[in-house]
């Protein structure tokens, strides 16, 4: 698995449960506490390690914390790159919604390894979207769907996303967009430094 | 390049394809200006003002020298507003019609990371059908992966400065170690300045540790170290290469008389007695000297295995004794 991701699981929880208990994570996954490198590539089994003993040790819910960890990938302070990378995505969040199946190729463009899932996006009616994600690591639809919800709020859109568990196909995704500018979202300009 | 058949676009629609073009009249007058070129334009407003007078043509030669709107047909343009250096476009003119003049559509070209943090640009001030937005992208993925590479390059660099100094340490008194004397004395080797290796055995140490114990004896060893640095100079080196074994690398002039003298007063720095809480400790030193004048290349591995012969041949004649193998 890709270092970017699970040094964004690692953010995730160090920066929502603290330094300690992801001290004590990593120790339960055999990891030194330093942790993860982002431009390095690590067995995926790690990863795995690290999510089961959050989930033991926080005793969360693995779907909680997976969708949890899409969000702050979007919404907290540190991913900011993050968030700005996507919103070069779509004016809107239909226009977000409608690109997201270029979404890996887009981050191959960014990070030539890494290797998103594969994403399929159809628009089953006006603004209703469903989506299907395929990949080997069980739950990635969830920290797409989690993703998708904090990129909602981001473009200040009304959506409903849920995630509809494991199909033949892959793990499947529904969005609803109830209102494209329900709120005033977050700025973006361009250009990083700007705030227009 | 023929004009083709003609057909008739509204302004409005040619602003969006093409949101930084101007028309220019045959005349030379602007006549019309698209909104992203009004956005990045320092005048309010750039209708009716002169080609020439508003924009500074870099290229092509042809047109610096005459400014004549009729050399503007089919030029490839580098240019830029009067007054702005920073900020440097490139442009292609197309010809309209003889009468109604030509079309000037303008992009920034590599600089457009730039341009778009000065004029404070959106996705609105590109053309939709244009790559400038995935540049944009690119340009600042590219950043953000650069700046986590160089974050995991500095921290590999301290790691290895950290390792370096740590495999070249000796820990408990922070002397080089062997490998730490071998690197010094490469460098010696290659400055060709002459210098001297004088090996220095703690005598009776061995006695301090079996009567006091380790704790004693490394207290004692650490008191050594300091009593010895304290004794050479800054440009001199010192390394701890065993138990009771330090070697130092002097600078010249290396005359005997010289180093007999430095010899003397590194034992009896030696021979003060150490106080380690309430215990006190008396040790002596044997010195072993070669100097590297006697080598074509001095090698670690020959100056010290002559250090040694004489160090031994001063054991013999008694403890405390410095011996300089004749030059």
């Amino acid at each position: 698995m890709h270092g970017l991701i699970n040094k964004g699981l690692q953010g995730f929880l160090t920066e929502t449960y603290g330094l300690d208990t992801w001290a004590r994570i990593a120790r339960r996954a055999a990891l030194a506490p330093e942790g993860f490198e982002a431009l390095l590539t690590y067995d995926a089994n790690q990863t795995v390690a690290v999510l089961d003993a959050a989930v033991s040790m926080l005793g969360k819910p693995r779907e909680v914390l997976l969708e949890d960890l899409g969000t702050y990938l979007v919404s907290h302070p540190t991913t900011e790159p993050v968030r700005r990378l996507l919103r070069f995505g779509g004016l809107d969040f239909a226009d977000f919604m409608n690109s997201l199946d270029e979404l890996p190729g887009r981050a191959r463009l960014a990070v030539p390894d890494l290797r998103l899932p594969d994403i399929e996006t159809t628009e089953v009616a006006p603004e209703a979207f469903v989506v299907i994600c395929r990949s080997d690591f069980a739950g990635f639809g969830l920290i797409l769907a989690g993703l998708l919800r904090a990129m909602a709020d981001d473009y200040g859109a009304l959506a409903l996303i849920e995630w509809q568990g494991e199909r033949p196909g892959g793990e499947r995704i529904s969005v609803r967009l109830l209102e494209g500018e329900y709120s005033e979202g977050r700025q973006f300009a361009l250009s990083r430094g700007e705030t227009v | 390049m023929s004009p083709g058949p003609e057909f008739t676009l509204p302004h409005g629609v040619l602003d969006r394809l093409l949101p930084m073009h101007i028309v220019v009249r045959a005349d030379g007058t602007i006549e019309h200006a698209a909104p992203t070129f009004r956005r990045i334009c320092p005048a309010a407003d750039p209708v009716g003002l002169g080609f020439f007078d508003l924009l500074e043509v870099e290229r092509p030669l042809k047109l610096v020298e005459t400014s004549d709107p009729g050399d503007l047909a089919d030029a490839r343009l580098r240019l830029r507003f009067r007054g702005q250096p920073g900020v440097n476009l490139n442009g292609l003119v197309t010809v309209l019609s003889p009468r109604s003049g030509y079309l000037v559509d303008l992009s920034f070209g590599i600089a457009v990371v730039s341009a778009v943090a000065e004029h404070g640009l959106t996705v609105a001030d590109f053309a939709p059908s244009g790559q400038t937005v995935e540049m944009l992208y690119l340009a600042e993925a590219n950043a953000v992966a650069m700046a986590e590479a160089r974050r995991l390059i500095d921290g590999l660099e301290l790691a290895r400065d950290a390792a370096r100094t740590a495999s070249l340490t000796d820990g408990l008194t922070g002397l080089g170690n062997r490998r730490a004397l071998d690197g010094w004395l490469a460098a010696r080797a290659r400055d060709a300045r002459p210098f001297a290796l004088m090996q220095v055995d703690l005598d009776y140490f061995k006695l301090v540790n079996d009567t006091h114990g380790h704790g004693i004896g490394d207290a004692v060893l650490k008191a050594a170290a300091r009593r010895l640095l304290g004794k050479l100079r800054p440009r001199d080196d010192l390394a701890r290469v065993g138990g009771d074994e330090f070697v130092a690398l002097v600078e010249g002039p290396v005359d005997e008389d010289r180093l007999k003298l430095l010899a003397d007063r590194l034992i009896a720095a030696i021979e003060k007695p150490v106080s380690v809480g309430r215990v006190q400790c008396r040790i002596s030193a044997s010195i072993g000297v070669a100097v590297s004048r006697r080598y074509g290349a001095p090698t670690l591995e020959a100056m010290l295995a002559d250090a040694d012969r004489a160090l031994y041949a001063a054991k013999r004649t008694g403890r405390g004794r410095a011996r300089i193998l004749a030059t």
